[in-house]
């Protein structure tokens, strides 16, 4: 028999604890974070509980069904369309009023719905008393407490939830807002004049409509005129008369008078449910917040958390990484000395191992740099973030709220473009996707930490926070001269909740690193792998190249004349001697491996791109390297170690490799500020276009980031060519 | 008096919400609507935006946006 399914959406204020509850419900591990707007798309989970399988639906959070920003937009849409069978009111708690707001809007459209009144923990220690019977026999629906970070009352609230989804009670008899005399009058002439008319069949349920053409709301305008056509315009025109009825009678905007009329519908409720036990107790999170948003050191703590990341990243995790680099040297001699000599010896050593070794190194940093961004997410430091950058974002015409994205871009640049969803202007939005790319990502990181220490040991740390720095000057000014000529026009107000600081879940944290490494190591098994093996494959053959010297037979003539030198010596001073003629085999070696390379389908195509890069110090080898970076910012790594060590003969690692090529510390500071800035990898150049839409906008960021690449390394390399360094 | 002159720590019962319409409506929605008492939370550090709290949570508002709310009864 197959289970009856039914859709159950989750919906609420922005941070209520949504996704919280979803995880629990369907064992996923969907994002949350302690700050609005963690969630920006629906997502979905299916699980099969008390005989039903269950569809249940994470929303976006949104604080009105008269939508601001697209990911409201996006949970107003799956609610009025979809019509899930029940819809479950996910509700802070610890902030009843406002989020009876949303409430009584889900009320008016006629769904079923129930209310989780989640977060009473919070609720209690505040002293918040609701008298759930009451509210419930008020507003006639189910009500459950949960805790959603302890799973207390999801069972209930589920069981609750396919109750209410398998009675027939008629919603549309519940007891709703009842707007005053002269709003109601014109929505039941308005009523009336619909149904005279029976040519008019509405997208939604008719109250739910006049009511939100009375508060002139865009999206369902254009929905009543694309469905009913004709008459629709006459149902416009008939509203556009109330709604100036309505504004004489109360010399305001009818919606901003229904928005009064709904608090005050609430304000009543909220009388009889609602007490707070007022002793005066000690509020930590504000006190918390003294000090981090103070006037004086709220700025240096905000920057020392920065710089502590990157110290963090850095020398934390210089031990695990030094441990799992001895461990793959030593995987790689051992299996140099287990296998005979052969083409798959070769694959396996100088492109597997040396490429994805090479990157898999750096596991440790990726993952705390990835828990320090978790700890600004979760703990809710993240919108004090906004809060303080504000201002500052301000100036350069932006919003505070879209300094949220550009910290999680030194994470990674998918999710962070996909953050921008929260910007309620969409000149915002497209102004912080473009420049969101300059604030370095994780997967930069290694080729950061390889080239400055190798050129720039001891000053490495620093090096890498200038770079860093660069990038989130770039990004300011880059936005600013977008805005004061592409993206004209200011920017939207600044309206954001502030959460109370929450401790952190070590239980989501541990998950979030974990699923970061599995992300990390598959795509080290994946993309890395791949791309390494076909870079190691293009710089291996041909294998028949006409060399320009015969270089074995180079080598056998000074074999010979060193052996006959090392006969003459008599034994004397042969070991010298010996040492001198492996030098000479080894050079000769070399020069064969150069010119091999050089040869190679690879070399081919590093010639290519030689000239471009040649400006900027940059070889060939590097060249290629960059261009793979398209793939995956990590695959730079890789493809230096695969060409770089190929070459090299005794010098087994990357450092000495390195050293010993052309490059100087200049050249090598030319490359990573070339790295900071040029084209994004195709997984952001791929959300880049979902997230604009547009076509055009992707080819501007890929083209300019480029483009600026290229100028800064040139400025870079040629100006210290210049100041002699 | 308007909301964006009041200083830290004093409190207040919102009397009248202006502005551009979208807007005005978002602040309306959050709660901040006539009769509603505030209480002036803090100004961020370079004093703009503030953050004051209504209905129980705590809301950031620029200065700017601030100067459309009327207040009365400052404390
Ligand atoms: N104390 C407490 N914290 C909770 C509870 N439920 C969720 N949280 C925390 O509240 C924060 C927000 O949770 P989310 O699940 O991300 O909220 P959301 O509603 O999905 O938020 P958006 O996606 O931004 O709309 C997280 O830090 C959770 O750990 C609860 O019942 N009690
Ligand atoms: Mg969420």
């Amino acid at each position: 028999m197959s289970q009856k399914s039914l859709t159950i959406a989750l919906a609420g204020n922005p941070n209520s604890g949504k996704t919280t509850i979803f995880n629990n419900i369907t064992g996923t591990r969907q994002k949350v974070g302690n700050w609005p707007g963690v969630t920006v798309e629906k997502k979905e989970g299916i699980v099969s509980k008390y005989g039903y399988e269950l569809k249940i639906i994470d929303l976006p959070g949104t604080y009105s069904l008269t939508p601001f920003s697209i990911e409201e937009i996006v949970a107003r849409d799956f609610v009025l369309d979809e019509c899930p069978d029940v819809v479950i009111d996910i509700i802070d708690a610890s902030n009843l009023e406002r989020s009876l707001y949303l409430a009584t809007q889900l009320r008016e459209i006629d769904c079923k719905v129930l209310f989780a009144l989640n977060m009473a923990d919070v609720a209690r220690t505040r002293g918040i008393k609701i008298d759930a019977d009451k509210l419930s026999e008020l507003l006639d629906l189910p009500i459950v407490f949960t805790i959603g970070n302890k799973s207390e009352g999801i069972d209930e609230l589920l069981k609750k939830a396919i109750e209410l989804a398998e009675s027939d009670v008629d919603t549309s008899g519940k007891r709703k807002v009842k707007y005053n005399k002269d709003i109601e009058n014109s929505i039941s002439k308005l009523r009336s004049f619909i149904e005279k008319n029976s040519e008019i069949s509405l997208p939604y349920k008719t109250r739910w409509t006049i009511i939100k053409l009375l508060e002139n709301d865009k999206i369902v305008r254009e929905r009543v005129l694309q469905k009913v056509g004709d008459q629709g315009r006459n149902v416009i025109q008939e509203v556009q008369i109330h709604r100036e009825l309505l504004a004489d009678r109360f010399n305001d905007d009818p919606e901003i008078v229904m928005t009064d009329e709904r608090y005050g519908f609430i304000a009543g409720i909220l009388k009889e449910v609602f007490t707070t036990i007022t002793k005066q107790r000690i509020d930590i999170s504000r006190n918390i917040d003294l000090v981090l948003t103070n006037r004086f050191i709220g700025f240096p703590v905000f920057i020392f958390f920065i710089w502590a990341m990157f110290q963090l990243t850095f020398s934390l995790g210089v031990y695990p990484m030094e441990w799992l680099d001895t461990g793959v040297n030593w995987f790689s001699v051992s299996l140099d000395g287990l296998l005979p000599d052969s083409l798959l010896k070769d694959l396996l050593i100088n492109g597997v191992i040396a490429g994805v070794g090479s990157v898999i190194v750096f596991l440790p940093n990726i993952l705390i740099l990835f828990f320090c961004i978790a700890l600004f997410e979760d703990t809710g430091y993240m919108s004090r973030a906004a809060f303080l950058m504000d201002r500052i974002m301000h100036l350069i015409g932006l919003h505070g709220k879209s300094f949220i994205p550009m910290l999680m871009g030194f994470g990674c640049s998918v999710p962070a473009i996909m953050a921008t969803r929260t910007l309620e202007s969409e000149k915002d939005r497209i102004l912080t996707i473009l420049i969101t790319p300059f604030m370095s990502c994780s997967a930069k990181l290694p080729i950061y930490i390889v080239l400055t220490g190798i050129f720039f040991s001891a000053k490495a740390g620093n090096v890498i926070f200038c770079i860093y720095f660069a990038g989130i000057i770039i990004a300011i000014l880059a936005g600013r001269l977008f805005r004061s000529t592409l993206l004209r026009g200011a920017d939207a107000p600044f309206v954001m909740e502030l959460p109370p600081y929450r401790v952190p879940m070590v239980k989501s944290l541990i998950i979030h690193m974990w699923d970061r490494s599995k992300m990390f190591l598959k795509k080290m098994g994946g993309v890395i792998l791949i791309g390494s093996v076909v870079i190691w494959t293009l710089s291996a053959f041909p294998r028949n190249i006409q060399y320009s010297r015969d270089y074995i037979a180079e080598i056998n003539s000074v074999r010979a004349s060193y052996n006959t030198e090392i006969i003459a010596a008599n034994g004397l001073d042969s070991q010298h001697i010996e040492k001198k003629l492996d030098a000479a085999i080894a050079e000769l070696e070399m020069a064969r491996k150069s010119e091999m390379m050089e040869k190679s389908y690879m070399g081919r195509i590093g010639k290519i791109l030689a000239p471009v890069f040649a400006p900027l110090g940059i070889d060939w080898r590097g060249g290629v390297a960059l261009l793979t970076g398209f793939v995956a910012k990590e695959i730079v790594v890789s493809t230096m170690g695969i060409l770089y060590l190929a070459e090299g003969e005794g010098s087994n690692t990357l450092k000495n490799a390195l050293l010993s090529s052309d490059m100087t510390p200049l050249s090598a500071l030319a490359m990573m500020v070339f790295v900071l800035l040029y084209l994004p990898c195709i997984a952001t150049v791929a959300t880049i276009k979902q997230e604009t839409g547009s076509f055009k906008w992707t080819l501007f960021s890929v083209t300019y980031s480029t483009l600026l690449a290229w100028v800064a390394a040139f400025c870079v390399y040629q100006g210290g060519k210049i100041l002699g360094l | 008096m308007l909301l964006s002159e009041m200083k830290e720590g004093q409190t207040g019962i919102i009397n009248r919400v202006g502005g551009k319409s979208a807007l005005r409506r978002r602040v309306l929605e959050m709660g901040v609507l006539k009769g509603s008492e505030i209480y002036i939370e803090k100004y961020a550090p370079l004093k703009d935006p503030l953050e004051l709290i209504v209905k129980g949570y705590h809301l950031s508002l620029r200065v700017e946006e601030a100067a459309q709310i009327t207040v009365e009864d400052v404390k």
